[in-house]
């Protein structure tokens, strides 16, 4: 059985889809087969993310009305073995997905895949929730800001409320937090929540922290997930955050203000 | 009056007022959300009997669910108005 993993956050633009591509890829990169969901049926952007939008023939709702299998809808990596992409559906509304068709495809990559990413939609909508649902883990990804971090502790108590998991009394959903968009500069001049306050505030486990970097825009720009720039502090931060994913214990880089030669001569 | 200062020092604390204020709509938040369904009726008549005494206003009234450990703790807080009110209230 795969382990199903929600990448959801409540607020749009956070850093759901850049999270999901950079897990997915770095979870294979890890030799683990992984696929990845775009739930985002209306507003397609993982294949985007990801380099593949050329590729996409057939879609996730395809596949759920019956229109394609779903080897014909997978779409396989270029660059990392076991590695594919499902993309969602641009011409269809988000009503196209059903709890059953969504329950039937999970079932089948799980057959094939150890690790299935879930790329949530913003809000709480049907989308939001049918990729929610069937998780076992979620990841929550939050900005330290305000409203960003209110809808994150809105989704937490969705998942312990309105998930298979949930609702059948099993072990509850394990969730994480990955706060993005994170500076220590700011944190440091008080002018923004830091990695404690947001703990603090939504008492959850951290999974880990990205840095705001140029990267991130550079990689989407490319079509390239940002975890393959081993050079970047973002893709290092991602690649930190799945090692810790799958078990491994790192220390939390970029949390404080990388000082040039005359901050470091003339700085507190 | 120090413009300066007025524009430094809010700098300075706008990190906390963002955590201040979102530890308070959070937990408030929180309780509506994982406590029973009779709370906020329990809230409405409790205001209502609270205003058969003292005139007070929708947002006196505070009500928190708390978890430790085995039991839940109700914790109520009622903000009851300046002393000329409560005076009236004494008298009747």
């Amino acid at each position: 059985m795969a382990r199903i993993i929600v990448v959801t956050s409540g607020k749009g633009g956070v850093g759901k889809t850049t999270t999901s591509a950079a897990v997915a890829t770095g979870l294979a990169m890890a030799g683990h087969k992984t696929a990845v969901i775009d739930f985002d049926v209306g507003l397609r952007n993982l294949d985007l993310i990801m380099g593949c939008e050329r590729r996409v023939v057939y879609d996730f709702v395809n596949v759920i009305s019956g229109e394609a299998n779903l080897n014909q809808a997978l779409i396989k990596d270029k660059r990392v073995d076991n590695l594919c992409i499902l993309p969602a559906s641009q011409t269809r509304d988000k009503d196209a997905l059903t709890q059953e068709g969504v329950e039937r495809v999970l079932e089948e990559l799980s057959q094939d895949f150890e690790y299935i990413i879930c790329d949530s939609p913003a809000g709480i909508e049907r989308g939001a929730m049918l990729a929610a649902y069937f998780a076992d883990e979620a990841i929550v990804v939050a900005n330290p800001e305000v409203s960003s971090v209110r809808d994150s502790d809105r989704v937490l108590g969705i998942l312990a409320s309105k998930t298979r998991r949930a609702e059948r009394g099993d072990e509850p959903v394990r969730e994480r937090l990955l706060l993005a968009r994170y500076s220590p500069q700011r944190v440091e001049r008080g002018e923004m929540l830091s990695v404690e306050d947001v703990q603090e505030i939504l008492a959850v486990e951290l999974l880990g922290v990205i840095p705001e970097s140029k990267a991130v825009l550079q990689a989407s720009n490319a079509g390239v997930p940002v975890i393959m720039e081993d050079s970047t502090d973002a893709g290092q931060a991602y690649q930190d955050a799945v090692a810790r994913f799958l078990g491994e214990e790192r220390p939390h880089r970029f949390l404080v203000e990388k000082k040039g030669f005359l901050g470091r001569l003339f700085g507190s | 009056m120090n413009f300066m200062r007025y524009f430094t020092s809010q700098k300075k604390g706008s990190a906390k007022v963002a955590k201040e204020r979102l530890q308070i709509i959070v937990a408030h938040e929180r309780t509506q959300r994982d406590g029973p369904e009779y709370l906020p009726m329990l809230r409405e008549e409790l205001l209502e009997v609270v205003r058969k005494y003292v005139q007070v206003d929708q947002e006196a009234i505070r009500m928190e669910l708390e978890r430790e450990g085995d039991y839940e703790v109700l914790e109520l807080n009622i903000m009851l108005p300046e002393s000329p009110a409560r005076h009236q209230a004494r008298a009747r």
